[in-house]
């Protein structure tokens, strides 16, 4: 194992990587893992009984692992995403059913089991294959070796942007096919006539000569004993009945009648209700706490201290929510009280005054490029909050050495994994339920799922199962946060109006270097990571490191333009490849959103071009300033080139929201520190964007290139906030560089 | 002593203890989980119920204040063949949810607004409907109200 060329395997469980980010925990860990097709190879054959013994009853037959077919004709899908309500899940049961050729009324898709036998091998070929454009390093890993080490990652991960362009891609859409063809066989066999004769449609193999057909499920049992075809051949575009359709989602309808449950709607007899708060300043620790105060609240039950945190244990969540307000716990401050945001802002500046970089990457001579009297603009953007709309909320039963949780996180695997280390159990008498999330944009990642430790660590101790949510202010105040980052942008432009040398410096905890993307051909190009650390835990918030180095960079173009004289959209095309998907892109927003034409007084309009997760989205942006000088937004106009689309009416949708995820953030969002600790408390400070400051126009239009699929969930989000601070400048001549646009001044 | 009251237009008598927000008796005593919980300080709207055919957010609101009245939640918005309210099915015609976390709270919202307007401006829907949604479905509930109400699906800016 150890000679392959992937043996950098990180040897901890996921959940101690602290610190790691989610994209350097796929390269580092579970992307080097390739993938057997499947996810069940011949080697792997205990995995795929396992599989098939969890959701296969009397009369279903289980076809690689993901795909169920009934004798009754119900097909069932089991996604190894969670769908948060991007839609993906019923994109994935869209590719598989396209290629399968299934009745779309008979298609049901839930989620997998949370076990090893259901890890996403899938994900880890096509993530390497994305990262380093080498899938031959990948190829030459044997298949059993890449499942087994899947199911050692634990990795049933969403986030990304990435269960259609990659799960779907590469696994659904093959399995729905070669499941297709196992049914063709089975049917030529009983009919006694060539393959060639047969087609398939609505669940069924016809034979047009003799008028006969054969519906799936009675084909099913039979089919499912023969081996399927490991690349079998995709439909043509042209052919497809499913996939490019907006179908309306499949989670819908349980959304708007509230019956929808949610893992904080989960209940069973004799659960009480825990609520929690942690050390206020990250890392200190409990050291005492009187809990009589709780405890003489009528229904609460106990006080539980945990290393770090106490909890309060009671009837209902009111009772223990008023315990917990009554106690007066004293927690250390693990030796943070001096960081704030000014504090991390110095440091950051101590940085680049000193100028040695942790990282740089780039091309030319960009020193030389820059010359004597470089163009220069710094930037800061603050901490943000993922503010899901559900806060955290896990259901631990702790019974005959039994431990089974219910609830809703991102990677359901990982999770059983860590409660697994927590509880020193083994993992057969662990079981994870996975239930609809509330919002997610990365906080319920493995990284950083501390209240899975938590729960586990209550339930552990107690008698009847435990319900803990955390509060709202708990939440806010223990976020994983998209980093407090700073950057130096420095250019030199030519007589030419164009760059000669252009840098980009940024401090940060955690190098964008790998997935962020700088679409523009430059003589000289230089990007410098300074990292600094400060005691918050930060984490991936929706499109990661693209929404600040988006800012940057389209900001500082923005800049540049302006200082060469020319117009931002012109100057934008001079530096990028002629027909290129960029420039396709940039051309169409400009004509779309009638960049040239005149509009009132008072109002700008500003562009941004940023690729992300391999989707590439121009934004125009309408803005003036109100008479309370908050930014008004009147029109976005965005193009997206993601290559292709599963199901427009969705992908539409988020982009919609991804945008005002974007100026939301811009706007308003903001998380500071003072003394290590958290100063907002709740929605009431942390300002998210609401009806009446959404632009009342979105045009969206999608190019379908025909390039591979990039993702949609996230691409949304970056291109907003520099594309509004740009029309801002444009209405007012006032740059915008510090984020975000009304501070929140507190205290 | 039992609270009495009626939800979604049944008769029940609480026995909460009277300070607990009407939010948790109605999840937890009640077992009707279609209203959420989002921040406990009436910021988001994620509690919205009628209280009265007020629009109210429940988080925040003593049980005891709810003594007497008459109390709707998003499970009360069915007919009683279970044919979903008109504002429900508009909502599934203009695709709005995406996590759904929110949406009991914006449907409640939305009906008490139409109520009360019949016909909604943008500009009313910008004042009354203050419930937070992070996925940003924003758009898509304004158009899903304008279906609902017999307008066109698309805003126009300057329009009032």
């Amino acid at each position: 194992m150890t000679d392959t060329p992937t043996a950098d395997i990180a040897p901890e469980a996921p959940h101690k990587r602290k610190g790691v980010k989610r994209r350097a925990f796929l390269i580092g860990g579970v992307a080097i893992v390739g993938a057997g097709l499947f996810g069940i190879s011949i080697a792997d054959s205990n995995a795929a009984k396992d599989a098939k013994a969890r959701i296969t009853g009397e009369g279903e037959h289980s076809f690689a692992t993901w795909l169920k077919i009934g004798e009754d004709d119900i097909i069932t899908i089991y996604s190894p995403h969670t769908d948060i309500g991007q839609g993906s899940n019923t994109g994935l049961a869209q590719m598989l059913a396209e290629e399968l050729d299934a009745m779309w009324d008979q298609v049901r898709i839930v989620s997998a089991p949370a076990e090893p036998a259901f890890a996403n091998v899938g994900l880890g070929r096509a993530f390497l294959a994305d990262m380093t454009g080498k899938p031959a390093i990948i190829n030459g890993i044997p298949e059993s070796f890449l499942s087994f080490i899947a199911r050692q990652m634990n990795l049933q991960m969403t986030g990304g942007s990435t269960a259609l362009r990659f799960t779907g891609q590469v696994t659904f859409q093959k399995v729905g096919a070669a499941t297709r063809l196992a049914l063709i066989e089975t049917a030529a066999k009983r009919l006694n006539v060539p393959v060639g004769e047969l087609t398939t449609q609505d669940s069924r193999v016809i034979h047009a000569k003799s008028s006969r057909s054969l519906r799936y499920g009675e084909l099913a049992a039979e089919a499912a004993t023969l081996s399927l075809d490991n690349e079998p051949k995709l439909k043509d575009p042209s052919q497809y009945r499913l996939m490019r359709q907006s179908i309306q989602r499949l989670d819908i309808p349980a959304k708007v009648d509230g019956s929808a449950q949610y893992g904080i709607d989960f209940a069973i007899p004799n659960m009480r209700v825990a609520t929690i708060q942690a050390a206020p300043v990250r890392g200190g620790k409990l050291t005492s706490v009187d809990t009589a105060p709780a405890l003489a609240i009528k229904g609460v039950e106990k006080v539980i201290k945990l290393d770090d945190a106490v909890a309060v244990v009671a009837k209902g969540y009111w009772p223990a929510i008023s315990g917990l307000r009554a106690l007066a716990p004293n927690f250390t401050d693990g030796g943070h009280a001096d960081v704030s945001t000014a504090s991390i802002l110095a440091a950051h500046d101590a940085l680049f005054a000193k100028g040695e970089a942790d990282g740089e990457a780039g091309e030319g001579d960009v020193q030389a490029g820059l010359g004597a009297k470089p163009i220069e603009a710094k930037y800061q953007v603050p901490f943000l909050h993922h503010a899901m709309m559900e806060p955290f909320a896990l259901t631990a039963h702790f019974k005959d050495g039994k431990l089974d949780i219910w609830g809703g996180m991102q990677d359901p695997l990982a999770t059983k994994m860590l409660a697994v280390d927590v509880s020193g159990l083994d993992a057969d008498n662990v079981t994870f339920h996975p239930m609809i999330i509330g919002g997610s944009f990365g906080r319920r990642l493995p990284m950083y799922m501390e209240i899975v430790g938590q729960v586990t660590k209550l339930a552990m101790q107690l008698p009847y199962p435990v319900k803990l949510i955390w509060s709202r202010e708990e939440e806010v105040a223990q976020g994983a946060y998209r980093p407090q980052s700073s950057a130096v942008l420095t250019a030199a432009l030519t007589d030419k109006k164009r760059i000669a040398a252009y840098r980009n410096d940024y401090a940060q905890p955690e190098s964008a270097e790998s997935e962020t993307v700088f679409p523009y051909t430059l003589p000289a190009v230089s990007r410098r990571h300074f990292a600094h650390v400060s005691n918050q835990q930060t984490g991936a918030w929706r499109s990661v490191n693209s929404t600040q180095q988006g800012f940057y960079n389209e900001s500082f173009m923005d800049e540049l333009a302006h200082a060469a004289g020319e117009d931002p959209v012109i100057f934008r095309r001079n530096h990028l490849k002629a027909d290129s998907r960029h420039l396709r892109v940039l051309d169409e927003v400009a004509a779309r959103s009638g960049w040239n034409t005149p509009l009132p007084a008072g109002r700008g309009r500003g562009v941004a071009l940023v690729e992300s997760f391999k989707t590439i989205v121009a934004m125009v942006v309408e803005a003036s300033v109100g008479a309370d000088g908050m930014p008004k937004v009147h029109k976005v106009t965005t193009v997206v080139d993601a290559g292709s689309i599963v199901n427009p009416d969705a992908a539409m949708a988020q982009i919609e929201g991804g945008t005002i995820m974007g100026l939301s953030s811009a706007i308003g969002e903001a998380i500071t520190l003072e003394k290590g600790a958290v100063q907002q408390s709740n929605l009431s400070d942390y300002l998210l964007l609401n009806m009446a400051q959404t632009p009342l126009v979105q045009d969206i239009h999608f190019l379908n290139s025909g390039a591979p699929m990039g993702g949609i969930g996230e691409p949304g989000v970056p291109p907003a906030a520099p594309a509004l601070a740009n029309a801002l400048f444009a209405a007012t001549g006032k740059r915008v560089r510090n984020l975000p646009i009304m501070t929140q001044a507190k205290g | 002593m039992a609270i009495q009251t009626s939800i979604n237009g049944k008769a029940v008598a609480l026995s909460a203890e009277p300070d607990t927000p009407l939010l948790w008796v109605i999840r937890e005593e009640l077992g009707l989980t279609g209203t959420k919980f989002g921040c406990g300080v009436a910021a988001c709207g994620a509690c919205t119920v009628h209280v009265d055919g007020e629009p109210t957010r429940s988080c925040s609101l003593p049980v005891s204040e709810v003594a007497g009245k008459s109390i709707t939640t998003i499970e009360g918005l069915k007919s009683a063949d279970g044919t979903l309210h008109a504002v429900q099915q508009a909502w599934i015609a203009a695709q709005v949810p995406q996590c759904g976390y929110c949406q009991s709270g914006q449907i409640m919202a939305a009906v008490a607004l139409i109520e009360k307007t019949g016909r909604p401006s943008d500009a009313q829907i910008d004042e009354a409907m203050t419930n937070l949604c992070r996925c940003g479905t924003y758009p898509r509930i304004r158009k899903a109200i304008r279906a609902a109400t017999g307008q066109a699906a698309q805003a126009v800016e300057g329009a009032v």
